[in-house]
């Protein structure tokens, strides 16, 4: 049922208020237009309303324009908690694919030189890049390299050869989470990942070739080094199995610990911790470190890709623009109330947006702000933001994070056959490879909100600032 | 949670009292409902529901047993528990289930897990499943004697 705006305060063309009533701590801000909310889950009302009920919130819970319902929070939720005044941490708030997110890398080629041998480079890429239910990396960790790839992260596959380290400024958090734990990882987590360093998972995950379509800032996109006309490659998953487990056990240990840390869940599957507590502590550790599996796992995909590229098309010349995560709690600096707090920032299904002049990003993004990737569906196309618009700050610099589902994948799979999808896209000049038909259907491009819609939105209230729209030439589905 | 598998073994089981599975809509992810004349059948049914997500539970051949106990506070927490585990299996054993022979005992679960490796070349790709989540989880007996469970899993 789409969401009731008639309980919503406007507050400006993208901006819309819930004040605090009930139990409620803060209040609960959506950013979205009129089209977007009429078309918002109703359920995203009442899971934000809740997330703004829990324990040392800070400022006001926030919904991204892709919003939906989630578990817990919502998905595209956002909120920010101060440890020093009982803020929680939320498992929930993170999600089972902690760290899920996208890198964009450069290839140096025009599209032009993909649509050349584009068959053959999507068979190459679906034969080298392990996707879908199944699928094993090549690459076995032992117990040791387990837990210097869960404390090194990006860092630690570079290390072993797979990468470049001048590319992990290029990264979040320079490729290496600090503060990961694998002693907060259980020996399931670990055992789960032990065959998938390296793969891409199913569902919504992809890794797509893209031609750049078109430039809405060109000042910009220089800085990110992206042309019209150029193809670029987007990888899009998580930390696999071993943040699946984590989430799956952490969520557990909360919701059972939740009243004795005397926090009323309105439901269990706000499950959450005090920060300060053993248990908040344990779970950030865990979580860090997923995050860095997250980070090793795309850079390997990064590494296995280019290798593709580079027997293809020799002249190739790869580079990453950049590497973000949005399912994540990352502690953070955010001025409220013109103070400077050190809050713990939870975005569920929402990508964080440093504007121009944050101090922790590389020098050729500091004058323009971060690159913010967000991935549509394989009709629709992706779109590349930067950081810093208006009302970065109102939402602790976070962004949108795609497009959304419109529907069930249950409804999707009644309404379309993964065989036509693909002949469809075949037509419009997209080849896609994937290991599942029944996926291909629930992802059709019909199953998603216009990315278009949510990424204008985003612009409008001031999350981040459109750059450039990426259109798919070749798209590897699990 | 405590879960463990033991020693795979070849004999077929026996079948189940009979009751049902289906799906409920969610927006990104997949709810899931089992039903039955008792709870471990519900149980049994729900994590039929959970593999059909992923490949045809009845394209699956029952040649290795997998065992599990897990141990919960409450049905619903056992519920999701349970769910778990056999994800836990499915990712480790690389397996997938067709048929499950549970036995409840108050918070206890034990259970039988029936499949075998899986294989492309056989059974339907569909979509991994990441967890069992906190979402809609509900286990409950109707005035019609009818046990439900069910949850929404993450896909």
């Amino acid at each position: 049922m789409g969401m009731d705006s008639t309980r919503l305060a406007r507050t400006g063309d993208t901006e819309w208020l819930i004040a605090p009533v009930g139990a409620m701590r803060v209040p609960a801000v959506i950013f979205a237009d009129k089209a977007l909310i009429d078309d918002m889950d109703d359920k995203v009302l009442e899971q934000i309303c809740n997330v703004a009920t829990l324990p040392g919130i800070v400022g006001a819970a926030y919904v991204m324009p892709d919003a939906h319902w989630g578990y817990g929070f919502p998905i595209g939720g956002v909120a920010a908690f101060d440890a020093d005044a009982g803020g929680i941490v939320s498992a929930g708030g993170v999600g089972f694919d902690v760290s899920c997110g996208v890198r964009l890398v450069r290839t140096g080629l025009p599209a032009a030189a993909i649509m050349a041998r584009q068959a053959e480079l999507a068979r190459a890429l679906f034969d080298a890049i392990p996707a879908g239910l199944g699928s094993e990396g090549s690459i076995r960790l032992d117990d040791d390299q387990m837990d210097a790839m869960l404390t090194g992260g990006a860092a630690w596959a570079v290390g072993n050869g797979w990468g470049d380290p001048a590319e992990l400024a290029y990264v979040e958090e320079q490729g290496r989470m600090a503060g990961a734990d694998p002693g907060a990882v259980s020996l399931h987590a670990k055992t789960r990942q032990r065959r998938e360093m390296g793969t891409l998972g199913s569902g919504n995950h992809y890794l797509e070739v893209q031609k750049v379509a078109e430039l809405d800032d060109p000042t910009v996109a220089a800085a990110y080094g992206l042309a019209i006309g150029d193809a670029v490659i987007s990888i899009h998953c998580g930390s696999r199995g071993l943040g699946h487990q984590i989430g799956t056990e952490y969520l557990r240990e909360m919701a059972i610990e939740a009243a004795r840390f005397g926090i009323a869940l309105p439901d269990r599957e706000l499950a959450c911790a005090p920060i300060q507590s053993a248990l908040g502590q344990r779970y950030l550790g865990a979580m860090c470190a997923a995050v860095n599996c997250a980070l090793a796992n795309r850079q390997i995909i990064d590494h296995l890709t280019r290798r593709v590229f580079r027997a293809l098309f020799p002249d190739a010349r790869l580079s990453l623009l950049y590497d973000v995560s949005h399912n994540t709690c990352k502690i953070e600096e955010h001025e409220v109330d013109g103070i400077q707090r050190r809050l713990h920032v939870h975005r569920k299904g929402a990508t964080r947006a440093f504007g121009p002049g944050h101090p922790t990003l590389p020098e050729a993004f500091r004058p323009v702000g971060q690159p913010v990737l967000i991935g549509g569906s394989m009709g629709t196309g992706s779109y590349v933001l930067a950081g810093g618009g208006a009302a970065s700050e109102h939402a602790f610099a976070s962004a949108c994070h795609g497009a959304g589902r419109r529907m069930s994948r249950h409804q999707a799979q009644r309404r379309w056959r993964g065989r036509k999808v693909i002949d469809s896209l075949a037509a419009e000049g997209v080849v896609v490879r994937s290991t599942s038909m029944r996926g291909i259907a629930e992802e059709a491009p019909g199953a998603y909100k216009d990315v278009s819609a949510v990424v204008d939105a985003a612009h409008r209230a001031g999350l981040a600032r459109k750059v450039a729209r990426l259109l798919p030439l070749v798209c590897i589905k699990g | 949670m405590r879960s463990r598998a033991g020693p795979r073994s070849k004999a077929a089981p026996a079948g189940s009292p009979v009751g049902s599975w289906e799906h409920f809509p969610h927006g990104a992810d997949v709810g899931v409902r089992g039903r039955g004349p008792s709870e471990a059948v519900a149980f049994e049914q729900v994590a039929l529901a959970m593999i059909a997500i992923t490949t045809n539970p009845m394209a699956i051949r029952p040649t290795d047993c997998v065992r599990v106990t897990c141990t919960a506070p409450d049905d619903e927490l056992l519920l999701a528990d349970w769910l778990n585990a056999i994800l836990y299996e499915m990712a480790t054993h690389r397996m997938v289930f067709g048929r499950f022979n549970v036995a409840i005992d108050g918070r206890v679960l034990h259970a039988e897990l029936w499949g075998e490796p899986f294989d492309r070349a056989r059974h339907e790709v569909g979509t991994e499943v990441k967890g069992a989540t906190l979402t809609a989880l509900l286990v409950g007996q109707g005035r019609d004697g009818q046990w439900t469970a069910q949850c929404v899993v993450d896909v």
